[in-house]
Parts: C-alpha cells; sequence; structure tokens
C-alpha cells in the first residue's frame, strides 16, 4: 500500500546562533499514515516539527506542499494549510473551561461578537464522544489530571479539521487505556486520509503504530523507511550508533538489612476518600523496589508522604530501624530521605539559578560553618558530582534551564545524593529523557544499590519495572495491591494487580 | 569549516562583551549621571554637595536593601515607608516622654536603649507582614498594604497628628546623643553612611555567601521546588520582612535623628523609590534575581538625578517624568540582557 506525500522537506538545514539543529535533512510526510519520528533529545525533532507548524523558519532549503514551495511564516500560516501540532507541553489555560480552551480563537460567534457558549458545548461534547471520554464541557481545565488534559489538547487540534496532526509526545501522561483509545482515534483519522507525524520516546508504541519512521540524530536523518521489519534493535541502531540497551543488565550483589520502612501511610484526598491508602513497604539496604500502578493509583502521592510534603498524613516512616518523628521535608532530608520528583521543571529544580547553585541546594550545610559557606569546597563538590554523573555541561555557573532533559534530570540526580541519602525515591525517574540518558540514569540507579543505596522508584513503563526492579510493587486505587518479587513477577500479573478496584470496565465500541 | 568557526567566535565574542557592557549599565549610567551634572550644575561636585547628597541617598539606600532581599524571595513590601513614619514617631515618644507608667513614674531611656526599641518595632512590623504572608497566606501585595495604612493611622494617632519637636534629649538620662546618629561624623563622613556601609556589606555578605541568601533566591525562583528540597521557606520569609522592617526603623530614627523632630507623615512613597532602586539595580519583580550592590547603584543614580535635577532649577514636576522614564528605560535594557544572556547560555551549553 502506497501513501502520497503531502508535505516534503527538501534539504532543510536550521541554524541557531552557535549549533546547527538540522543539517540539510530531507524528510516525506505521508497523507493517510502515522509518520514516526525518534530521536534523542535535542536530535532535531521538535526544530523539523516547529518549521513544519510555521513556529521556526528555515535557514535553508524549503518545505514543499503537494509537490509546491510554501513559506509558512508563523502558526496562522500553517494552520491555513491544514497543519495542527500538539505540543509536548500543554497549551491550555488552566483557569477556562474545556470548551472555551478548544475554541480559543476560532470561537463560535454570533455576528462576530457574542460567542455562541451553547455551540460551543455542543461540538466539545461531540468531540469528547469521538476520544471516548466523558469529560464535561464547562470542567475548569485547571482541575482535570493531566491525562485528561492531554486529550482536550489532543480535542483541540481535532478541531481544526487538520490535513497534517503532528503529536508530540501525546501518550506521556495517558494510561493504558486512555492510550488504547488514542490508537483508535489515530486510525480513525487516518482512514480519512490525515497525514499524522507521531513522536515518542516509547519505542514498542512507535513499532506498534507506525507506518513509516524516520529516525534524526544530531540534526541529521539516519534512517528512514516504511515499519515493515523494524524493530527496537534496528531503531536503537539508528538514534544512537550502536545496538546498546545495557540498563537491563543485572549487578548481582547482596541486600543488607532494611534500611527503610513505611507503615500505614494515608494522605486523604480533597474531596473525600483516600488517595494513599494505608500503604506499607519495606526496603533493605541495595535493594531497587519498584513501584507500578496506572495514573492516579497514589504513587507519586506515596512518596510525597514519605518525604514530608503533606503535613496532614498519617502513618509511620522508620529508616534503619528508627521511627522518624519529624514532618518536615527538611527534617526527613536530614534523616536519610531523599526524592527526585516527577516534575522537574516545577518540583526538581529551581530554573532561574545555576546548575551549581541548583546542584547544593539541599545540602548547603555541608560547606557552611556557622554562617559561612565556603563557595570553593562547593565548586569542588559539584565538579566531582558533575564527573560522577557524567552530567554534560559547559560551565556550572550556566542557568540550569539551558540543559537538555536528561542533564537536567542528572542535577535533581546530584542534588539527592549530595544530602547523602540512605533512602532514594525516585518518581519516574525516566520521564521526557532521551534513550541514551535515561540507559545512563538506569545504570546510575544500578552502581547506586550496589553501594548499598534503597532505591524505590515509580514508573509507568513496563519494561523499566521487570529490567531495574528487584521487587515489585503495585498499587491501585492508593492501596498496595501486589508485591512480588522479581523472579515470581509476570506482566500479567502486575498489570492485573494493577487493574485491582478499578472494576475495568470493557471500553465501549465507538459510536458509528 | 574555518570561517563558519571564526564567525561563530566572533559573534559569541561580540555577544559577550556587549553582556559585560550590560550588566555594568547601572554602574555605567551613575557614571554618565555623574558626568552630566558636573558639567551642568556648578558646584555638584564640592565635598560639601556630596556628603548631602550621599545622605539623602543613604535614607532609600536602607530600604532598598531591605526590599532587595523581599523582592528577590518573590514578595514585595509595600509598607516600609509607614514603618518609617511609625518608627520615627516610637523614637520621638521615647525621647521626649519615656514610657509613662503611670502615677507619676515613667521609664526614661538613653539612646542605645531607644535605638534597640525603635529597631524591635520595625522587626515586629516585619514579623507581623510575614505571619499574614505565610501562615494566614495573604497576597504579599495586600499583607504589606494593610500594614501601610495601618502604621501610618498608628504613627498619627501618637501627636494627633502632629509633630514632636526638639527631640534634644535629656543628658541625665543619656539620650542627648539622639541626634548624632543624623548630625555626627566619624572620620569625615556622617554616621548614617557608616551605618549604611556596614549594612549593606552585612546584607551582601548574606546574599553571595550564606545558606540562608541561597535560600532568598531559590524561594524567589521556584518555591515549591525549594520546599522540596529542604528549605524552610517560612522561616526564609520571616527574615525577609524582619530585615525590611529593621532597615526602614534605621530609616526612622536616622530621619527623626537628622530634622531633630518627628512627623507622622515622614516616609510617605518612601517605599516606591526603595522599589525603584532595586528594580533600576537589575532586581527581577518576578523573584530569584537581584543583587545588593546592584541595589546601591541603583539607589545612588536615583539620588543624584533627583539632588542634580534640583541644582539645575530643574521643575520638580520635571523631576518625576525623569524618574518614571529612567525606570521603565532600565527594565527595558534588563530584558535585553536576559535574552543576550539565555542566549550565550544555550550557546555555550550547545556548542560543547
Amino acid at each position: 500500500m502506497t501513501h502520497d506525500i503531502g508535505l516534503q522537506i527538501r534539504g532543510g538545514t536550521k541554524v541557531y546562533p552557535g549549533t546547527r539543529a538540522l543539517r540539510g535533512v530531507d524528510f516525506d510526510l505521508r497523507m493517510g499514515a502515522v509518520n514516526v519520528l525518534v530521536g534523542e533529545n535535542g536530535a532535531g525533532k521538535s526544530t523539523m516539527m516547529k518549521v513544519i507548524a510555521g513556529v521556526e523558519q528555515l535557514t535553508e532549503g524549503q518545505v514543499m506542499m503537494d509537490g509546491r514551495p510554501v513559506q509558512l511564516n508563523g502558526t496562522d500560516d500553517a494552520r491555513r494549510h491544514g497543519i495542527g501540532i500538539v505540543f509536548q507541553e500543554l497549551n491550555l489555560f488552566p483557569n477556562m473551561t474545556v470548551a472555551e480552551n478548544i475554541f480559543i480563537n476560532r470561537e463560535i460567534t454570533r455576528g462576530r461578537i457574542d460567542i455562541d457558549m451553547a455551540a460551543q458545548r455542543e461540538a466539545t461534547r461531540a468531540l469528547m464522544r469521538r476520544l471516548e471520554h466523558d469529560i464535561d464541557p464547562d470542567t475548569m481545565v485547571g482541575d482535570l489530571r493531566v491525562g485528561q488534559q492531554q486529550i482536550v489538547e489532543i480535542a483541540k487540534s481535532l478541531a481544526q479539521d487538520a490535513r497534517i496532526l503532528i503529536l508530540d509526545e501525546p501518550t506521556s501522561a495517558l494510561s493504558a487505556a486512555e492510550v488504547e483509545i488514542l490508537f483508535r482515534v489515530i486510525a480513525d483519522l487516518k482512514k480519512q486520509g490525515v497525514g499524522i507525524v507521531y513522536i515518542s520516546h516509547r519505542l514498542e508504541e512507535l513499532i506498534r503504530i507506525g507506518d513509516y519512521i524516520t529516525v534524526l540524530r544530531d540534526g541529521a536523518i539516519t534512517g528512514a523507511r516504511s515499519m515493515e521489519g523494524v524493530d527496537v534493535d534496528w531503531i536503537v541502531r539508528a538514534m544512537i550508533g550502536e545496538a546498546s540497551r545495557d540498563f537491563a543488565k543485572e549487578i548481582d550483589h547482596p541486600y543488607g538489612s532494611e534500611v527503610f520502612r513505611a507503615e500505614d501511610v494515608t494522605l486523604p484526598r480533597p474531596g473525600g476518600g483516600l488517595a494513599v491508602d494505608h500503604v506499607s513497604m519495606t526496603l533493605r539496604a541495595g535493594e531497587i523496589l519498584g513501584v507500578y500502578g496506572l495514573m492516579g493509583a497514589g504513587r507519586s502521592e506515596f512518596l510525597e508522604c514519605v518525604i514530608g510534603r503533606h503535613p496532614h498524613a498519617g502513618g509511620r516512616i522508620f529508616v534503619d530501624g528508627k521511627q522518624l518523628r519529624t514532618r518536615t521535608v527538611a527534617g526527613r532530608i536530614r534523616s536519610g530521605i531523599a526524592l527526585i520528583p516527577e516534575d522537574r521543571k516545577n518540583d526538581g529544580l529551581v530554573q532561574i539559578l545555576s546548575i551549581r547553585e541548583n546542584m547544593t541546594l539541599s545540602s548547603l550545610g555541608a560547606f557552611t560553618t556557622g554562617f559561612h559557606m565556603d563557595l570553593g569546597a562547593e565548586r569542588g563538590t559539584v565538579r566531582d558530582f558533575v564527573r560522577r554523573l557524567t552530567v554534560k555541561i559547559a560551565s556550572m555557573e550556566n542557568p540550569v534551564s539551558s540543559l537538555s532533559g536528561g542533564n537536567q534530570q542528572k542535577v535533581v540526580i546530584g542534588k539527592a545524593l549530595m544530602t547523602k541519602p540512605k533512602v532514594l525515591l525516585m518518581d519516574e525517574p525516566s520521564r521526557g529523557i532521551d534513550i541514551g540518558a535515561k540507559a545512563e540514569v538506569f545504570r546510575t540507579m544500578r552502581k547506586l544499590a550496589a553501594e548499598g543505596l534503597g532505591i524505590v522508584f515509580v514508573t509507568s513503563d513496563m519494561e523499566e519495572l521487570m529490567a531495574l526492579s528487584d521487587r515489585i510493587i503495585v498499587m491501585s486505587n492508593g492501596r498496595v495491591t501486589g508485591d512480588f518479587d522479581r523472579k515470581d513477577a509476570t506482566e500479567t500479573l502486575v498489570i492485573a494487580a494493577s487493574a485491582k478496584g478499578h472494576a475495568l470496565t470493557p471500553l465501549k465500541e465507538p459510536a458509528a | 569549516m574555518t570561517h563558519a568557526a571564526t564567525d561563530t567566535a566572533l559573534q559569541t565574542g561580540s555577544a559577550n562583551l556587549l553582556l559585560v557592557l550590560l550588566k555594568a549599565r547601572t554602574f555605567i549610567a551613575l557614571i554618565l549621571v555623574f558626568a552630566f551634572f558636573a558639567f551642568a550644575a556648578p558646584n555638584f561636585l564640592s565635598t560639601a554637595n556630596m556628603v548631602i547628597m550621599s545622605k539623602h541617598v543613604a535614607l532609600n539606600a536602607f530600604l532598598a536593601i531591605g526590599m532587595t532581599f523581599v523582592i528577590i524571595s518573590g514578595g514585595i513590601d509595600l509598607s516600609v515607608g509607614s514603618i518609617v513614619g511609625l518608627c520615627g514617631m516610637v523614637a520621638g515618644w521615647l525621647v521626649l516622654y519615656g514610657i509613662d507608667l503611670g502615677l507619676g513614674w515613667s521609664i526614661q531611656f538613653n539612646t542605645v536603649e531607644i535605638c534597640l526599641i525603635v529597631m524591635g518595632v520595625g522587626v515586629l512590623i516585619g514579623a507581623v507582614n510575614a505571619f499574614l504572608i505565610t501562615k494566614l497566606n495573604v497576597a504579599p501585595f495586600i499583607a504589606t498594604l494593610g500594614t501601610l495604612y495601618v502604621c501610618r493611622g498608628a504613627a498619627m494617632l501618637f501627636s494627633d497628628g502632629r509633630t514632636f519637636p526638639n527631640l534634644n534629649g535629656n543628658p541625665e538620662y543619656g539620650s542627648d546623643t539622639f541626634r548624632l546618629i543624623g548630625a555626627g561624623n566619624v572620620l569625615g563622613l556622617p554616621i548614617s553612611i557608616w551605618m549604611l556601609i556596614v549594612v549593606a556589606l552585612i546584607a551582601a555578605y548574606i546574599a553571595r555567601r550564606t545558606p540562608l541568601g541561597r535560600y532568598i533566591y531559590a524561594v524567589g525562583g521556584n518555591e515549591r521546588g525549594a520546599a522540596l528540597s529542604g528549605v524552610k521557606v517560612n522561616r526564609i520569609k520571616f527574615f525577609v520582612y524582619m530585615f525590611s522592617g529593621l532597615c526602614a526603623a534605621l530609616v526612622g530614627l536616622i530621619v527623626s535623628s537628622q530634622l531633630v523632630a518627628s512627623h507622622p507623615a515622614t516616609g510617605q512613597a518612601f517605599e516606591l523609590n526603595a522599589i525603584a532602586a532595586a528594580v533600576l539595580g537589575g532586581t527581577s519583580m518576578s523573584g530569584g534575581r537581584g543583587r545588593i550592590g546592584g541595589t546601591i547603584v541603583g539607589a545612588f543614580v536615583i539620588g543624584v538625578l533627583s539632588d542634580g535635577l534640583v541644582m539645575m532649577g530643574v521643575s520638580s514636576f520635571w523631576q518625576t517624568v525623569i524618574k518614571g522614564l529612567v525606570i521603565i528605560a532600565a527594565v527595558v535594557v534588563d530584558q535585553a540582557q536576559q535574552k543576550l544572556q539565555a542566549r550565550v547560555a544555550l550557546q555555550a551549553e550547545a556548542g560543547k
């Protein structure tokens, strides 16, 4: 089966001051098909999509649609050509309703002045039916879960009747069931002849859904072919130039004694019920404990209770067998617990501060005598950790915001390790970082465990879970619904446990 | 290839030079303003004028230092002008009457005790601000706007709106030295300037070399992130507002000592000058960024500008307009610097 080429980039080069983001790429976008785009962070995927969406313009080369060169000088131009994009970072207004968000800047009006709310609401309901989501058009977007917000973002571009739809990591916050629905919608759009560009770091997902694949490395295309016969190894080779996925490698080492225990941790949910429902677990030194569950299972909330972010949380926390009296974050950190939060940007880093200042933020006491801070010692320690964690930076004085996702994550890990923790809590440590950096993060986790650190990590990625965990705990609806030794755990068991208490309703067939 | 390389190197080089110039812009502005008035206003460079001018600047600089910490932490303190007024009245009352216990008994204080009590009042009001902001969750703008009114009203109530005159003190109680705060000289410099130097050095030290200072920046940059890193956010906020209150109390003392009188309307709109000096010195209103040194230079630019214009005989209406324009220009240039700085950093990180 062949597909028409709807959009082409020929000899596309994009130069930013100091870097070449794209080096003479030739890209074909086929209509009625899913064009998958992969590459490490900074490989040029986003730049290429920004060019297509009219956000950025090529320095050299041209964009052609249906064989004719086109000028895309702004998002308006792109929209006129039927190009829609769902950015990785959600561009929604939390203070407006779902319907208002979907029709922002394209409001349905009577006489161009009066907004026809009823019509917008109705159109929104139709879109939500199509996406099989029961989201009320009048809900404030800020009140929705991240996954639901992503659905709204997708609905927004569906509402524009785009001929070409770019989805940049659309599934990063969706649960497995939501992903299935999205895939059905994509299949539906394909049938209607829409050309879809799909960017994701989840390789299995790409292989499943893609018709064509384009791999980018350092701004150049290193592989472009139809998806037939493509496997993960091929993609990884094209992405990083070698077949390596060695984060699965086991380093065998004995576990120490119990280093951490949580008993009956509870956290009330705003609006009734429990977000964390009497969760208990133990962890030995040198052990990696994987916590799996669907979105909203209470995993992140549990970690937040442990670090002391919720003062009204109940339960007991023990480190090295001693119960912690302190309920503050500072106290918990001093007792040997460290958290690497899920949301790097808002919780993990102070973007405006330098790399050095971010790394040492939790452990300034170590460089301080009385009031006085020894900046030389601080720099020395940072240099040491930068080397140990192989953070790629030009200068530790640059703002942390200038780093790529993977390097930012390493800065956060460095910050946690500087507090000399006994227990490391990691919430989705691989979220939003490329596969090369991912492998390094996982290697670091293994190494730390081998050095005797206890690690609890939360993940939604089954493969990661299976590859890294020594023991697996599954959570659902705030409760622990499964506790497996790695030897006994199978994907089926884990998934079954993660659905417990959910009364997984069979998904309705899309309305004809 | 070599061409491209040298091109980029040149670009980076000129960008770096531009960045250095931009970073020093307030200082350059100060030199320009100085040079201009040295030509345009006779006697501008005389020692006497310099001393008078730096006394004026000092008042604003004190408030601006406190304000800088507050703004870096992501807040704002509108109450400082009123604290100046109230603290001045407290000082005046203590010098004139002491504390009346009734039945003809009263406690009298010497100068040091008076200073300590007044400073305590300033710190206490700052603590009230911080309490409202951290424990009762009132937005800093509103909380300090409230204390602005309360303190101003309280200052008026002290004397029914009248001035406390002749704060000469009483040698018997050891309060006759009160006048020296504003009038005394040490090594040829007014005492208030020495106080400013000490406070500025302490503040700069806190900002750059203590964990407390680092935490102030972190709280302003990302409060949630700072809290999750173990920073005691509320404690930091208490510190910045209390410190700001302390600075305002010092100004209250100095003003009433200089005038040998305290008037309840003293300090009106001082908070705006303090904010202006901080912003002029490169402090970002969105928090997380700013330097004490920059603020001092900013205070000098504003002070020199207004005194110089007075000496040139420019009408006070025009002075106000010019001051406003300078502030806006400063922020515009600041934005340009931010952009350039981000670009240079990105280049450096991408180029390796």
